[in-house]
């Protein structure tokens, strides 16, 4: 065997196991038989809200690496954003099977019709792209191309948001709190911010060690 | 696939004998008389004839049960306590429902103020099962105990000026932590047009399944339109106000454009960001063709003739 492609950092195994404590929590509530008065929409907010955690997870990986200078945190980018789109399958799956129980007709007025469903629709299949393109293969095929797709997380990460807000009434804030992590992750990546984080770094490190 | 133990669901056996029993005794007589006018899209049955049947062989496609009275006491919209519909009712358990009084004032000729276990004294309690359909999409059915609008506002005698009927909820933000949202304009309010207030379908409720209503139920009094939108049904009422012109309601000032005056419910009328085709009836797998006026049409569509059904969102 191979020991060193089998070898996980603490990290990594934190990692994994966080990102699978919401589906945890799911198969346990299914079969303890704990369900809410509404457990459809219950099982689609946490399916929903798990894949939008990942996924600004995923985009924060480089903003801390940035700020603290822990590369060990680039290397889980991949494994965020994959389990971030299989929430958002998951998600999908329970609206389409579940919620609309595989009626075409509705399907297509609930969800081509409506704009927070074009949007959620979207996210999901920007996801699956950078999900099949996110093997060390298609890395290599797509050569300077792969990171321009893979700049597409940061639209999902919009348009996902867009989807909560929007599917909400108004004054309802549990989105507009996930919109201001998602502002202040974008803040930390503007050229000019970024640069000036750096400086401030490799001061306060040169002042440690003198 | 999700399944959801007949247990969970079936709590209506004891109800049902219950009312079977306030049926003998001649006290249940609008809400089943309301039953039957509705045909065969209403199915309970009046007597527990259905108890041995199988779980699977009770949820025909056209049969309405009752919505089990712990989803009724647990999934509320009720934003001056929280946004979180399963957290209102842990929030509202110490709700101060009593004493209460309600102002019956503005275009009438005897302007009151009703306490409202005289509200309760004065006016016949009937037991009115509805329909509740909000506007999220979701849907229950529930036996309200309460008296018609009606017979209040007969005993207040509104001019002939009065042509709409203004309601206001209690805003007390040392029971009401939602109240601290600035975002909305609080106190919530809503209106009727006078025809639909006199209207026999709308009520005001003090009670479901036959027990005092909960604080996160609207205690102590609260308004019923079955054919309208949940949201038109306000909780809580302290003021009633007969009024000229068309008074300004609570989502109605957030988003004119998404919740209109009217409300009514419509399925070939769709918010504008959703669907309102379809809804989820709670404790049902299923997705419920939404009915137009929520399946009164008889009752209230003829409110409405003339009208652009468009507008009546």
């Amino acid at each position: 065997m191979n020991t060193k492609q089998w070898k996980f950092t603490p990290l990594q195994i934190a990692a994994h196991l966080g990102s699978l404590i919401p589906l945890a929590l799911i198969l346990w509530d299914i079969s303890t038989s704990n369900f809410g008065v509404d457990p459809i929409r219950d099982f689609t907010l946490r399916t929903g809200k798990a894949a939008l955690i990942l996924l600004l997870l995923s985009l924060a990986c480089t903003p801390v690496n940035t700020l603290f200078k822990f590369k060990q945190v680039l290397k889980l980018r991949r494994p965020f954003g994959l389990y971030s789109f299989f929430y958002a399958s998951v998600h999908f799956a329970i609206f389409i099977g579940v919620d609309y129980f595989f009626n075409w007709n509705l399907i297509q007025d609930a969800l081509l019709e409506k704009r927070y469903a074009i949007v959620g629709l979207t996210t999901g299949l920007i996801l699956l792209a950078l999900t099949i393109t996110s093997t060390i293969g298609w890395q290599r095929r797509l050569k300077k191309n792969w990171k321009k797709l893979h700049k597409l997380a940061y639209v999902a990460g919009i348009l996902a948001v867009v989807h909560y807000i929007w599917l909400v009434k108004q004054g309802v804030l549990d989105p507009w709190y996930f919109a201001a992590i998602l502002l202040v992750l974008f803040i930390l990546r503007l050229p000019a911010i970024k640069k000036g984080l750096t400086s401030l770094r490799k001061r306060n490190l040169q002042r440690a060690s003198r | 696939m999700i399944k959801i133990k007949s247990s969970e669901i079936t709590t209506k056996e004891d109800y049902l004998s219950r009312r079977d029993f306030l049926k003998t005794a001649g006290i249940v007589t609008a809400g089943a008389a309301l039953l039957a006018a509705c045909g065969t899209q209403e199915e309970i049955p009046a007597t527990p004839a259905t108890q041995s049947l199988p779980a699977d062989q009770e949820a025909a496609p056209l049969s309405e049960e009752l919505t089990p009275q712990d989803s009724v006491l647990n999934y509320n919209n009720y934003y001056e306590f929280t946004t979180d519909k399963e957290r209102v009712a842990k929030l509202a358990k110490d709700f101060k429902s009593s004493p209460w009084t309600v102002e019956v004032s503005g275009l009438v000729n005897k302007p009151q103020t009703f306490g409202v276990e005289d509200l309760i004294s004065k006016f016949t309690i009937e037991e009115r099962i509805y329909r509740m359909r909000c506007v999220e999409a979701w849907s229950m059915v529930i036996p309200w105990n309460g008296f018609t609008l009606a017979s209040l506002l007969a005993a207040v005698e509104p001019t002939s000026d009065a042509k709409y009927v203004r309601f206001e909820t209690l805003a007390d933000p040392d029971q009401m932590p939602g109240l601290s949202n600035g975002l909305y304009p609080w106190p919530y309010q809503e209106g009727l047009r006078m025809d639909e207030a006199l209207n026999d379908l709308t009520i005001l409720s003090t009670g479901l399944y036959g027990e005092t209503l909960a604080g996160q139920n609207g205690a102590p009094i609260r308004l019923v339109v079955p054919w309208k939108y949940g949201f038109k049904s306000i909780k809580s009422i302290i003021k009633i106000e007969l009024v000229a012109e068309q008074p300004s309601t609570f989502w109605e000032d957030i988003a004119p454009n998404e919740y209109g005056f009217y409300a009514n419910v419509n399925p070939a009328v769709a918010h504008p960001r959703w669907s309102q085709a379809t809804e989820r009836r709670i404790g049902e797998l299923k997705r419920r063709e939404t009915l137009p006026f929520n399946g009164y049409a008889e009752e209230v569509a003829h409110l409405y003739e003339g009208m652009d059904p468009n507008k009546l969102y």
